[in-house]
């Protein structure tokens, strides 16, 4: 790499040496040490990430920078695979947004987890977590990103099951671990793919070669972006994976703020947008993301609609907004799903750090009909909350507005499918902003439901990032899409403005606001002007609300589907069937031929040859059966073919 | 240094023996016989570790090569040498020594005296069969292999050690029968037992093919039964179970599959070919198989041995790929295997030494009293499940692209379905072992973290296991440089099953690329 220095692998590698100070002497060392080793490793990552940042923009340093002689990994036959790192627009944005948001609530950590058994352990899985997160962003090849990307997963694994004597934070866990596996599967088959067809997995060599021959499109590109995208709806909660992310709430909240809402879950819209020139030559696989995203957009709001756990509503919400990423994705506008990602993490962060904070002031309690009117106890918690909850909800001028009104703009100008995503897109706003309000008066106005719980403002350390995010959940979208997608553009490409007039844009947008607004007021009449109606609505469609509360009985109905008949074919087919009676059987079979043999031959031969000849005949009789099974027909049929002439002769 | 290059593979060879021999002589009192036997493993490992130190990586051959003749009468030769497929398997059967005498130090607590001779005796044979080259002679190492192993069970079995044995004996000594034959028919073709002279001659073409497609398959046929592959693996639950954790961890795998590679590929390339759309669809077979039985079992033993036929399928199907990724993936990953079953077993020992029960069910909220024992299960288990950065995801990444992009993708895309297969029964497993909830088993006993011997055991397996992951070119240079052999090119011969659509859809796009 020629210009100066980026201390690009120290981005990763200080998170690490973190990780391996505290997991491996966390216990014995003094918990201001553990602190101490815990911050400043975040810290110095995100030090390194500014000065990058101040020579990107101060124009000292060309990019993309590529590392070309980065330290090798994999060396085997044609393969080569190496660390190397690739420093761009895209990966400058992630790296300001991990390494900042997530310094941010390493500090909170410290107070949150102030009390909590296994502190280094949690600090030890944090810093892991950050050093698999950066390098996931800055991997110059696909398999280096799997790397990263199977790494926050570990570290979520952990993070999840950190109360491992809880057994739902074990199952949890493990759930999460397992169905991102499925979309693991995806990646590594379009890793299969793209090493089959393009011969490389380098992300910069990937975009030569698609750049130098336009005429690809369709076919096998479909089927690597597909598999990618199948990888991508694993990491990013999409349906049909999403399941695992709710469940992820069992995790510490700070966690639940950066892994499962800030920076990993969106780990799938990275990939897409990192890999974008492979998927802009497949329309196809461009129309599924904006489906799915549409679809899991519309489906996890009306889950969170009747949700009861503080914590659970924003889950839902974060699988929503990640659909919206999704739909940016689909509709080409990168910048825009990237935009959306970065005031996401902001506004999310900063609502899943203020539900810690009111759960930290109840003692642990996470039930939103027990709380009520705690904006006077926890005023700062409620006012930065408030930002959070005008920013998701997409009133002008929050953070939020700015980013979803660029992915449905970009979204109506894509022809018949577009408006109907539109149309979804702006009605699950209406939704968000119901739901997020619901959640505002039912945790902080209102009369206190519960008497017994005392209420208490947390400490600075958690309430400091609260205010910085409540900052940027306001301004963090003004620099507004066209100067970020400019930004961008070099990275993932224009957006796309193709039809667009900025009359047009103004009136999308307004119609969006003025669904915001009727959200809050249908969730200001029947959560704080009559809050005796919800109970009524609920049993009045009382289907429809079961189904809701139900969350569509989709994990039902993957158990009854999916894992159910697995382990049942496992059990009675595989091992009853197959393992027990036929193959044990055989094996029985064979060992009484063969001492029984023995027991004949004894008879007319002596000498200590005997029982050689038995094993030999046994042997014999295992052959026969091998050549007397009518193997090639049998294979014959699966497709092998073998070539066994003198097997049953040449003539046949 | 010559001298010693000389004769270091004879020295790795009879530094054991000559420890059985001093345990077998000295008197059985106290723990004398597990020092001495961890003196000489620890001695012998030394020894393996001056292979790689003075292998020559890209010398294409055998290095550190002895041939002398020795019963001449009959043309058998002492020839012993290493090239990349056996140098570090060599080593790491070195390796493994020592952690098996550490894992038995306290699970041993009568007649040590015949465990530690003979678990040297097994050391010995191990590493007669890696490294001889003289077929008669590799065959004596491989029998002598099973003779202490199946005493070992029968006398240390947990249960029922003398049905396991039999099963095991049954299971391993029939096929051998077979082989002997197969390679007495050899000699009494070619006059000659030595590896090297064998593989040209037979290369020529100058024996009978229909003949020799039998004798390939006696030899195919014996190694199958001792990797093992499905659906010969019906020996392995019940000696996984009975046999004691420093023979659990050797008694499968590494054997089998590197006389597959030596003795079935490397000796006969044309039956080779042919076999390997079978050998294919089995191991794809068994790669599913096992991990759809692992998920179902109850008992902690059964689990890791349908794991293990999970596992050992996988580096079947990169051998009978025929890719030079693919084998270089096998032989990788029968280290890993190796480094990451020993673990395992270390492990599970602890358990089962502290709890006495191997049902699953028993289990529940370990890690609250072995929070150090569940570190490093979590550790194991997550390498055995492929997560990069660690020695696990190496060879499967080796084995399963070279199988997608060299053999077939059909092939390849279902036995990837291993990534989620192997994920749930693992994390299951060390979720009903560790976590949860205290049961009344774990919360009744008192018991003690890991000992000293443990940790000693465990922490150099750990750790090769993270260097192993992320570099694995300290290995794979000198592994590839034992590919001086000619049929193990890319071959594209094999059939195409399942998806095609997408078989087709990769086609055109492979014209595109072009």
């Amino acid at each position: 790499m020629n210009g100066p220095l980026l201390f690009l692998p120290l981005i990763p590698l200080l998170p690490f040496a973190g990780f391996l100070l505290n997991g491996l002497f966390g216990s014995r060392l003094p918990k201001p040490l553990v602190t101490l080793i815990a911050l400043l490793a975040p810290l110095g990552s995100l030090a390194i990430v500014v000065h990058d940042a101040y020579l990107y923009w101060s124009g000292a340093l060309a990019v993309p920078a590529i590392e070309h002689s980065a330290p090798a990994w994999i060396s085997a036959g044609t393969l080569h695979i190496d660390f190397g790192f690739v420093f761009d627009q895209l990966s400058l944005t992630m790296l300001l947004i991990i390494t900042g948001v997530g310094f941010l609530i390493h500090i909170y950590s410290v107070g949150y987890m102030a009390h909590e058994e296994g502190y280094w352990r949690y600090f030890a899985y944090l810093n892991l977590f950050l050093f698999f997160m950066t390098v996931l962003v800055l991997a110059g090849n696909a398999l280096l990103m799997f790397v990263g990307w199977e790494g926050v997963g570990l570290a979520s694994y952990l993070l999840i099951g950190f109360y491992f004597k809880r057994t739902s934070a074990a199952d949890a866990g493990k759930k999460a671990f397992v169905v991102n596996r499925i979309g693991d599967f995806g990646f590594l088959i379009g890793i299969f793919l793209l090493l089959a067809n393009f011969g490389t997995l380098s992300f910069s060599e990937i975009a030569t070669k698609l750049a130098a021959n336009p005429g690809w499109q369709g076919g096998v590109l479909t089927c690597i972006a597909l598999c990618l995208l199948l990888g991508a709806t694993g990491k990013s909660a999409q349906l049909p994976l999403y399941v695992w992310l709710p469940d992820a709430m069992e995790g510490p909240t700070p966690v639940s703020a950066l892994i499962h809402a800030a920076t990993m879950v969106t780990a799938g819209v990275y990939m897409i947008a990192r890999n974008h020139a492979l998927f802009d030559r497949s329309p196809l696989a461009l129309t599924v993301i904006a489906i799915v995203g549409t679809a899991t957009a519309l489906l996890a709001a009306t889950i969170a609609l009747v949700q009861t756990d503080i914590k659970r509503v924003l889950a839902y919400s974060t699988v929503s907004q990640l659909g919206y990423m999704f739909l940016g994705c689909g509709v080409a506008a990168y910048s825009a799903a990237v935009f959306h990602l970065m005031t996401h993490a902001f506004f999310k962060a900063l609502l899943f750090l203020a539900a810690g904070s009111v759960i930290h002031g109840l003692g642990g309690e996470q039930d939103l009909r027990k709380m009520g009117g705690l904006r006077k106890k926890m005023p700062i918690t409620f006012w930065t909350m408030t930002a959070a909850v005008f920013a998701i909800a997409g009133f002008f001028p929050f953070a939020g507005f700015f980013s979803k009104d660029a992915i449905l703009y970009a979204a109506f100008l894509q022809g018949t499918n577009g408006k109907i995503f539109w149309a979804v897109g702006v009605f699950t706003a209406l939704l968000t902003s119901f739901y997020m309000f619901r959640l505002w008066y039912l945790a902080f106005l209102g009369k206190p439901r519960s008497p017994e719980l005392h209420p208490h403002e947390s400490p600075w350390s958690m309430l400091g990032p609260l205010v910085i995010l409540a900052a940027l959940s306001v301004g963090g979208g003004w620099i507004g899409i066209e100067k970020f997608g400019g930004f961008l553009s070099p990275a993932v490409g224009p957006m796309p403005t193709k039809g667009g007039s900025s009359s047009l844009e103004l009136t999308l947008s307004i119609a969006a606001v003025a669904l915001a607004i009727v959200g809050w007021l249908i969730a200001h009449l029947l959560y704080f002007a009559k809050p005796e109606k919800p109970a009524q609505l609920a049993a009045s469609v009382s289907g429809p609300y079961k189904l809701l509360l139900n969350k569509y009985w989709v994990d039902e109905l993957y158990g009854a589907v999916i894992v159910k008949p697995i382990l049942a074919v496992s059990r009675f087919l595989l091992e009853w069937l197959v393992e027990f009676a036929i193959l044990g059987g055989l094996a029985w079979l064979l060992a009484g031929l063969a001492m029984l043999s023995g027991a004949i031959l004894q008879k007319w031969q002596s000498g200590n040859l005997r029982s050689y000849a038995a094993w030999l005949a046994a042997g014999a009789a295992a052959l026969l059966l091998f050549a007397l099974v009518p193997w090639t027909s049998v294979l014959a049929n699966f497709g092998i073919h073998l070539n066994l002439v003198h097997f049953y002769g040449a003539g046949r | 240094m010559n001298a010693f290059n000389d004769s270091i593979l004879t020295l790795i060879l009879l530094v054991p023996l000559a420890g059985a021999l001093l345990i077998a002589l000295l008197p059985d009192r106290g723990k004398l016989p597990a020092w001495l036997a961890l003196i000489t493993a620890l001695v012998t490992f030394g020894f393996t570790l001056h292979l790689p130190a003075h292998f020559i990586v890209g010398q294409p051959g055998f290095q550190f090569e002895v041939n002398r003749p020795w019963i001449e009468s009959i043309g058998i030769s002492y020839h012993v040498g290493v090239d990349g497929l056996s140098l570090w398997l060599v080593v790491l059967t070195g390796l493994l020594a020592p952690i098996g005498v550490l894992a038995s130090w306290n699970a041993i607590k009568e007649r040590r005296k015949i465990f530690y001779a003979l678990f040297l005796v097994q050391q010995t044979a191990m590493v007669g069969v890696f490294i001889s080259l003289d077929l008669m002679v590799y065959y004596g190492f491989w029998e002598l292999s099973l003779i202490p192993m199946a005493i070992l069970i029968a006398m240390y079995g947990r249960k029922d050690g003398a049905k396991a044995a039999l099963k095991f004996f049954l299971f391993t000594f029939i096929p051998s029968a077979p082989l002997l034959v197969a390679i007495l028919w050899l000699y009494a073709h070619t006059g000659t037992f030595n590896f090297a002279e064998l593989q040209p001659l037979i290369a020529s073409g100058a024996l009978p093919a229909g003949a020799l497609f039998w004798v390939a398959l006696a030899f195919l046929f014996a190694f199958a039964v001792k990797v093992p592959i499905f659906p010969l693996h019906g020996w392995l639950a019940d000696a996984f179970s009975e046999a004691p954790v420093a023979l659990a961890m050797v008694i499968a795998g590494k054997l089998g599959l590197y006389s597959m590679l030596r003795f079935h590929v490397g000796l006969f390339p044309e039956q080779t070919k042919q076999i390997a759309p079978l050998l294919i669809a089995l191991a794809v077979i068994g790669i599913l198989y096992g991990a759809f039985l692992a998920l179902v079992q109850r008992d902690y033993w059964r689990l890791v041995s349908f794991g293990a036929v999970s596992h050992f399928s996988l580096i079947v199907l990169g051998i009978y790929g025929l890719t030079l990724i693919g084998r270089d993936g096998a032989i990788y990953q029968t280290l890993n295997q190796g480094i990451m079953e020993g673990a395992l077993f270390v492990l599970l020992g602890v358990l089962y030494s502290r709890y006495e029960s191997s049902q699953i069910a028993t289990f529940g909220g370990v890690a609250a009293k072995l929070p150090r024992a569940a570190a490093f299960f979590v550790i194991t288990s997550l390498a055995m499940i492929g997560l990069p950065m660690l020695n696990g995801f190496i060879g499967e990444f080796l084995i399963l692209s070279s199988t997608f992009t060299g053999v077939s993708k059909g092939w390849a895309i279902v036995a990837t379905l291993s990534v989620i297969l192997g994920a749930s029964y693992a994390l299951w497993l060390v979720q009903r072992l560790f976590y949860g909830p205290e049961s009344p088993l774990a919360a009744e006993k008192p018991v003690v973290d890991l000992r000293i011997n443990e940790w000693i055991a465990l922490v150099p397996l750990a750790v090769l296991m993270l260097v192993m992951g992320i570099a694995p070119n300290i290995w794979l240079p000198s592994i590839e440089s034992s590919m001086n052999q000619p049929q193990t090119k890319q071959t594209a011969s094999s059939p195409h099953l399942a998806l095609p659509a997408l078989a087709q859809a990769v086609a055109s796009g492979k014209e595109a690329t072009r």
